[in-house]
């Protein structure tokens, strides 16, 4: 390979690691919010978020990045820039899948914490703020640090639409080489490596954030982990 | 916002047909993902390092990157080495691949959440390794896992869509070759996403059922 072949690539990566940050800060506000939501006292708030995760879970994230980049334009008669549509899309979808994260560790509060919130007389809010989040936060991490991998894996269907991430450098460059067993294999470790890095930053941080409240990050393979293997998923709308 | 039924009613003979394919992918690939998550799982507890550790690795590869870029790796690259297959052939052991790396994961801890007396009762009774595994072992562990390996058949679904990248005609890819040859993009592409939700919806429900059935 050429070095203006990989200047391509290297601008791939560039572009997924754009994708990436973006949309998962999205996905992370998102996933809070509508998480929240849904242990809100007040039924219409807890039914709109239900409602929601169970679009954006139920629908494909490919599907959805194809409505944001050709429904959206002619509906609202605004044009995104490709980075901001595929960054809506995959935000949007992820943070469904977020907001039960942060639901299940939320209920998963031993419930006498809420209770001493409640004798001291703090405010729901405050509850949330001071109480709940700092416990609950921990426990998010790992099933989070899944969900992120799955959204870097997520990136790469931008390339269906023409924007130039690192999957769609790897198409261009064997468009150009005529040859497809390298650049593919290439691409395939890029992306490995970016989600390896991607494991260990939120270990750091599992561990850090464990700490602060007086616990050992997990360790091994325990039930915990078939619990885990369920909720990983960018998978089943079972709750 | 203008919204055509009769756009709407256009496309449903093709929709019909993409569905079809969806599902066809959707069945054929789970039942992949099912036959070699185990083969992996079984594997994993072999005694040797040496069968574990690359099986390890392939499959923390496979499950790490993209399935979008294997469907490509696998749709150019096999042509390459003289073995062609059709997009449709491809895409379903793709997905299936790509699952079982998951899978194995369900497989594996629904093993060991069989009660370690199990085992020893089995070596009480001198049953052979194969028979434990066959008669005690997996019977009961599968039974566990079955509401684990539905949530991921559902999210195959959710990537099934994906084959259209690899020119099969699959429900999108139905809807792009309707969009592009009518300019009509609203109407298609939100029949095919009211169909995922409903699908994958519908999808959860019976497997809510059926994890009551067997888990009490």
């Amino acid at each position: 390979m050429t070095s203006g072949l990989w200047e391509l690539v290297l601008k791939g990566i560039w572009t997924t690691v754009q994708l990436l940050v973006l949309s998962a800060l999205l996905a992370a506000a998102v996933s809070f919010v509508v998480g929240v939501a849904r242990t809100h006292r007040l039924w219409v708030v807890r039914f709109l978020a239900g409602l929601y995760t169970e679009v954006f879970r139920g629908t494909s994230a490919l599907v959805m990045i194809f409505w944001v980049f050709f429904v959206l334009p002619p509906a609202f008669g605004w044009q995104l820039v490709p980075l901001w549509a595929g960054t809506l899309a995959l935000g949007l979808t992820y943070g469904a899948y977020g907001s039960e994260i942060v639901r299940g560790a939320l209920s998963a509060v031993d419930p006498a914490q809420k209770e001493g919130g409640i004798a001291l007389s703090f405010t729901p809010w405050q509850r949330m703020r001071l109480i709940l989040l700092p416990q609950a936060v921990p426990e998010m991490i790992p099933p989070f640090s899944n969900l992120l991998v799955e959204l870097l894996k997520g990136t790469a269907l931008v390339s269906i639409m023409g924007m130039g991430d690192l999957a769609f450098s790897g198409n261009l460059v064997r468009l150009a080489l005529q040859e497809s067993a390298e650049i593919y294999t290439y691409i395939l470790l890029i992306y490995f490596v970016i989600a390896f890095l991607l494991t260990r930053v939120m270990r750091g941080l599992e561990k850090k954030l464990k700490a602060g409240v007086g616990k050992a990050p997990a360790r091994g393979v325990t039930a915990d982990e078939f619990k885990r293997a369920q909720t990983t998923g960018v998978g089943g709308a079972v709750s | 916002m203008k919204w055509d039924w009769n756009a709407v009613s256009d496309f449903m003979p093709y929709f019909w047909d993409g569905l079809l394919v969806t599902l066809q992918a959707l069945v054929l690939g789970s039942l992949i993902s099912f036959a070699l998550g185990l083969v992996w799982a079984l594997l994993m507890r072999t005694p040797t390092r040496w069968v574990r550790w690359p099986v390890g690795v392939v499959t923390e590869f496979i499950r790490n990157t993209p399935l979008l870029v294997q469907l490509f790796f696998l749709f150019y690259v096999l042509p390459e080495w003289g073995l062609t297959f059709s997009a449709m052939t491809t895409g379903v052991f793709a997905i299936g691949l790509h699952y079982s790396t998951y899978t194995m994961q369900v497989y594996r801890a629904g093993i060991e959440a069989v009660p370690v007396g199990q085992w020893e009762a089995a070596t009480a009774l001198n049953l052979p390794i194969t028979r434990t595994w066959r008669m005690v072992i997996l019977p009961q562990a599968i039974r566990r896992v079955v509401p684990a390996l539905g949530n991921y058949v559902i999210s195959m679904l959710k990537d099934t869509p994906m084959l259209m990248a690899i020119t099969v005609l699959d429900m999108l890819g139905r809807a792009r070759l309707f969009s592009q040859e009518n300019f009509q993009f609203t109407e298609p592409l939100t029949v095919i996403g009211v169909a995922f939700i409903l699908i994958s919806y519908l999808a959860s429900l019976l497997l809510r059922a059926l994890e009551r059935r067997l888990v009490h």
